[in-house]
């Protein structure tokens, strides 16, 4: 599909490194990093580069439906310059609400031309959830709700990649009650590839890389069975957390302003969720590699997780308990149940003695009688 | 009160073959290592220690114990579904699934005569089952239920870290549950499950050995329990399938 006529006019990506001004050396530097992030071997450098010194651009349709817009800015914000200026700025986008200086008519029309110039090979990347609920008024573009927008831009598209975890699955906007029905995007769409990047947002490399593997490979990278690259989802933060000797030792931070505090003890008692959260941060780092928030001594909130907002508090371990109300947890509960239980067996045993009084009399009455009867 | 007194005369029964006395007390101290190894884990203990982290290994050893119990609970489980179809008529697997009319019947009666304390016919219906009586076994099913629901969830939240391929065909199950957060809540609530069904079952062993005379708390130990002769009879001749005794 790449190599289809109408996207052979397209420059290549190279080509428009060129023209932007980099060098081979920061083209190269580029490859080899994000050729890492991806989790490939040496080897795959060349390939990597020379798919992106050969291949047109695919053109990229970039919808935001219900959403904060942190994933565009992670994206932009990932640590090689070539990311935003090439992948993001110059080349790809055909279409994307936030970036694009098109709008209005001038905008619907080009994201229209897109889809019907390259059916069946551009790119559909969403950020954001869509509300379905009341016809899906809640988020309308152009007088289309974005259920429709969706329908039809996925109708022509290659593979679509849900950014983020609201696309994926439906993040806070689907948090309980969920008022508008936020809906993730894999849900809606059938027969296409969806490539889930969850994260609130995801890792800036992360999104590159994904992008940049479909480019240099022609295919979805690898998924694990909920729809996420098995590169970057994999391992839980906890396998790559650099507190994990204090989690061993049992070491744990007990208050955020307490000395285990400041001796950098694991977060699991003030909530950190590193422990069932799939995600690169201990590896990638953010900004630049500079730091994550297990390191800046915030606990890991499962971002990248489904129903992160509904399944326990941010700051406890506690398990919640849904459907008893925030403050209930499984722990609160279960002591609940033990006195009912206590009080129930008390109840019963009372009882016993009282309604089954002719029986146990007569079991005793026989014992004693044995006894009596017996000498020895 | 001596002229009215009937004197029993007991049979001795060999209902809990050695195997599943081993299954049941292994069972037992293997839950309780889980519960308290789960509790540790979900909720650590604050230690203030001077030791450098290397030194120690406290979580470690907890998580370490778990899953070391875990397996042996596994195991112990899939050879008791085993025995289940190789055991005697009372270890037998329709003594817990309540298909036949009859089961329901039993229930019924276990319901009245233990739960309403209604008084039986004859005024010693609680003397007639001789292995676990329906009601019993019913609650062991639904153990049962929650044991797989325990070791699904709890394999598949091993599956991640784990080098064998065993655990890893657990992998689909946090799946299921869109991830591990859900997945390990449902694992913490289940073993309430266990805590509460241990105290009630051991209230009932004790119960019924109260109201029955018949060695119910030391069954579970040399496997006997003690039947009314009458009800052997009865049992003998009326009830082609003695497996359920009503
Ligand atoms: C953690 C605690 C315990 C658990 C989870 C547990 C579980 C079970 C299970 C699953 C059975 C069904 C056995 C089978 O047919 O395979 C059973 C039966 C039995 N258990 Fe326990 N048990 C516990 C503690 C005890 C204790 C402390 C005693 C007491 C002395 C006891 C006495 C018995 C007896 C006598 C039976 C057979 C009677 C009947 O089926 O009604 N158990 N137990
Ligand atoms: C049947 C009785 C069991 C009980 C009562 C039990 C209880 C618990 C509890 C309370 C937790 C802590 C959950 C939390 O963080 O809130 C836990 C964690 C866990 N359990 Fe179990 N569990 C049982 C069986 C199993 C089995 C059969 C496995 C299989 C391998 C297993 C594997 C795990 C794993 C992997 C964790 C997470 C530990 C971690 O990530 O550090 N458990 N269990
Ligand atoms: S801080 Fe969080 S991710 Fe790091 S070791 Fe502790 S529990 Fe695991
Ligand atoms: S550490 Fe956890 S909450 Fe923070 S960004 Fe990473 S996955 Fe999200």
């Amino acid at each position: 599909m790449i190599n289809d006529a109408s996207v052979l006019k397209q420059p290549t990506y190279y080509e428009e490194v060129e023209r932007k001004g980099y060098s081979r050396r920061d083209f190269m530097k580029f490859v080899s990093m994000i050729t890492a992030f991806m989790g490939l071997e040496k080897s795959a450098i060349g390939q990597v580069a020379k798919a992106l010194e050969t291949k047109p651009r695919i053109p990229v349709i970039w919808l935001h439906f219900q959403e904060c817009t942190c994933c565009s800015e992670s994206f932009i914000r990932s640590s090689h310059p070539i990311v935003a200026d090439i992948l993001l700025d110059k080349i790809s986008l055909d279409y994307t609400e936030t970036l694009m200086a098109a709008s209005g008519t001038q905008a619907e029309e080009a994201l229209k031309n897109t889809m019907t110039k390259y059916k069946g090979q551009y790119i559909l990347c969403v950020e954001g959830s869509v509300p379905l609920a009341a016809d899906g008024v809640y988020c309308m573009i152009g007088g289309k709700t974005s259920i429709q927008i969706l329908e039809e831009a996925a109708e022509g598209a290659a593979a679509i990649i849900a950014w983020g975890s609201c696309a994926s699955n439906g993040c806070v906007q689907s948090a309980k009650p969920n008022p508008t029905k936020a809906t993730p995007i894999h849900k809606l769409v059938s027969g296409k590839p969806v490539i889930k990047v969850p994260g609130c947002p995801p890792i800036g490399e992360v999104m590159a890389g994904v992008i940049v593997h479909y480019l240099a490979f022609g295919k979805i990278p690898e998924l694990d069975r909920l729809g996420r690259p098995k590169a970057f989802y994999s391992k839980r933060v906890h396998d790559s957390c650099y507190r994990r000797p204090f989690y061993d030792a049992g070491l744990f931070v007990e208050t955020f302003d307490d000395e285990n505090a400041k001796k950098g003890y694991c977060l699991y008692k003030v909530g950190c969720k590193g422990p069932s959260t799939y995600n690169a941060c201990g590896v990638m780092k953010w900004n630049n590699g500079t730091s994550y928030p297990i390191q800046s001594g915030h606990p890991c909130i499962g971002c990248s997780e489904e129903n992160y907002w509904d399944n326990g508090r941010m700051y406890e371990r506690a398990s919640a308990f849904p459907g008893f109300g925030i403050e209930a947890n499984a722990d609160t509960l279960g002591k609940i149940a033990l006195g009912a239980t206590a009080v129930a067996i008390a109840g019963h045993a009372i009882a016993t003695n009282i309604g089954k009084h002719t029986t146990i009399h007569n079991l005793e009455e026989e014992g004693k009688e044995s006894e009596h009867e017996l000498n020895v | 009160m001596s002229k009215k007194l009937h004197i029993q005369k007991l049979r001795r029964v060999y209902v809990w073959e050695l195997p599943v006395r081993m299954y049941h007390w292994l069972n037992v101290l293997v839950l309780i290592a889980l519960v308290v190894t789960g509790f540790y884990m979900s909720n650590p203990l604050a230690i203030l220690s001077k030791k450098e982290a290397v030194n120690s290994y406290t979580m470690g050893w907890f998580r370490y114990i778990h899953f070391a119990a875990a397996y042996l609970f596994f195991f112990n489980f899939l050879f008791r579904l085993y025995w289940g179809f190789t055991g005697n008529k009372y270890a037998n697997w329709k003594q817990f699934i309540p298909i036949s009319r009859r089961f329901l019947k039993e229930m019924w009666i276990v319901f009245k005569i233990d739960i309403l304390m209604m008084k039986g016919k004859n005024g010693k219906s609680e003397h007639l089952s001789v292995g676990h009586n329906a009601m019993a076994g019913f609650i062991y099913f639904l153990t049962f239920i929650v044991f797989l629901i325990q070791c699904l969830t709890g394999f598949g939240l091993y599956a991640p870290m784990a080098s064998w391929w065993f655990p890893k065909l657990f992998a689909w199950v946090p799946a299921v549950f869109g991830g591990d957060i859900l997945t390990r809540v449902i694992h913490h609530w289940a073993m309430w499950f266990f805590i509460l069904f241990a105290i009630v079952h051991v209230y009932l062993v004790f119960y019924h050995d109260y109201i029955e005379g018949r060695g119910e708390i030391s069954s579970m130990g040399g496997g006997w329990k003690f039947i009314e002769d009458d009800v052997f009879e009865k049992n003998k001749h009326t009830t082609p399938n003695p497996e359920s005794a009503k």
